[in-house]
């Protein structure tokens, strides 16, 4: 956090906020010699990916497809990959994470996975117009690449999730995600596939890993396993979990990646 | 003695755990800078009471010898080197009232295989760490999905709006 009185040269610093997706994501990024079209680019992409995936758009392909209006063969390269990707983590998880039994009347619903797959390929974007440190946060879910300065590593604070201003714990990452499931910011969303019931066991709980991608689907997952979930995480390679249960402990796997504890 | 007998026959049974249910042994994590990160954090963020330093290896003791304990209910005992097919074997225990409320692996066979190994005990024997909330010094903020209204009294847009 930079102290106002500081009068040093204040090292770069690029924030963008843009709400997409129902939620806002943030870029904070280091690098001043970049393509700074990079970053309208990556933007852009994800505002791309909105329309194509939304459930609120009657005319996103992923509804068009839902209500039989187009083939699969027809969607973008997007939506195929999404869908496929969809396919293999609910095979890996288990049934834990499932597109279609999240979707309400029937139609498919990746939203569960394309946040976290759009940040990661935005944050593809942004490595290839040369970004090296920076950070994507797509409503909770977090790409993190390089420092945020010299000497020091991402500080990534998890939500406390009683305390919307506190912290849980802090994580220090250098390449890697962060992603975490909770009911507390939307309510009882995230369910138990076999019973129908909110997921309930925990309050939160944070996935940490080398893709956004997966992270995002395995905390998915894990919250719905409950008190299961954080060991089920630990199983995938080089994931690793944080919880906080219902009675307020704080549940550690080995964190895995390249993170550590503050 | 009875009670050192128990704790002897309550490692052999968290050593018996965590063999039987090591089922993956072909399970490996990237090799790449994994060692050191695959163990439980060095420093928890908020150090609990009475816990012991993961960090602090102790040396092999011949058998579970309680350490000096203070007024608290809080024990911690190390487990004998178990050797195992794998390799070696060593757990450290907190005991609260009777009852097990931290297993910290001090020797575990290798590091390609540790992230597997512990999942295994992570489930039912969780650390307990006192939540306390901090105000750390963080860059980005991560949580469960917030909707673009609930961003606006996030800590995530103070984050974004303090620019360096």
């Amino acid at each position: 956090m930079a102290d106002p009185t500081t009068t040093a040269r204040q090292p770069f610093r690029l924030v963008r906020v843009e709400r997409i997706m129902g939620t806002a994501i943030s870029v904070d990024l280091r690098d001043s010699s970049i393509i700074m079209s990079g970053v309208e680019d990556a933007f852009a992409y994800l505002r791309g990916v909105d329309e194509r995936f939304s459930p609120y758009r009657s005319d996103s392909e992923i509804n068009r497809l839902g209500r039989g209006e187009m083939e699969l063969a027809e969607c973008s390269l997007d939506v195929r990959q999404v869908l496929a990707l969809c396919e293999r983590l609910r095979v890996t998880t288990g049934g834990y994470f499932d597109a279609g039994a999240y979707g309400s009347n029937g139609l498919l619903d990746p939203t569960g996975v394309v946040k976290g797959w759009a940040a990661e390929q935005a944050g593809w974007m942004l490595d290839a117009a040369g970004a090296r440190n920076f950070v994507i946060n797509a409503g909770g879910d977090v790409v993190v690449r390089g420092r945020p300065e010299a000497g020091r590593r991402w500080r990534v604070g998890i939500r406390h999730p009683r305390q919307r201003d506190k912290v849980a714990t802090v994580l220090e990452i250098g390449d890697g995600a962060v992603a975490t499931s909770g009911n507390y910011e939307r309510g009882a969303h995230i369910h138990q596939p076999w019973t129908g019931r909110p997921a309930a066991d925990l309050l939160s709980l944070t996935v940490t890993g080398p893709s956004l991608t997966y992270a995002d689907a395995y905390a998915t997952a894990a919250f719905a396993m409950g008190s299961d979930g954080p060991a089920w995480v630990a199983r995938q390679p080089g994931y690793g979990a944080f919880a906080v249960t219902l009675d307020h402990r704080a549940v550690w796997t080995p964190v895995a990646w390249d993170v550590r504890a503050a | 003695m009875p009670k050192r007998g128990i704790i002897a026959s309550l490692l052999t049974a968290v050593g018996l755990v965590l063999l039987l249910s090591f089922k993956t042994p072909s399970e490996t994590v990237p090799p790449s800078g994994t060692n050191a990160a695959l163990r439980r954090p060095a420093v928890a963020p908020t150090p609990p009471d009475a816990t012991p330093t993961p960090g602090s290896r102790s040396t092999t003791t011949p058998e579970a010898t309680p350490t000096p304990a203070p007024q608290t209910a809080n024990r911690t005992l190390t487990g004998p080197v178990i050797p195992t097919r794998y390799g070696d074997v060593q757990l450290q225990v907190t005991l609260s009232n009777g009852k097990i409320t931290d297993v910290i692996p001090l020797e575990l066979p290798n590091d390609l295989q540790r992230s597997a190994y512990i999942s295994s005990v992570a489930g039912p024997l969780l650390r307990e760490e006192a939540l306390q909330a901090q105000s750390a010094q963080i860059d980005v903020l991560s949580g469960a999905t917030y909707t673009s209204e609930a961003y606006a009294e996030s800590l995530q847009a103070v984050l974004d709006q303090t620019h360096g």
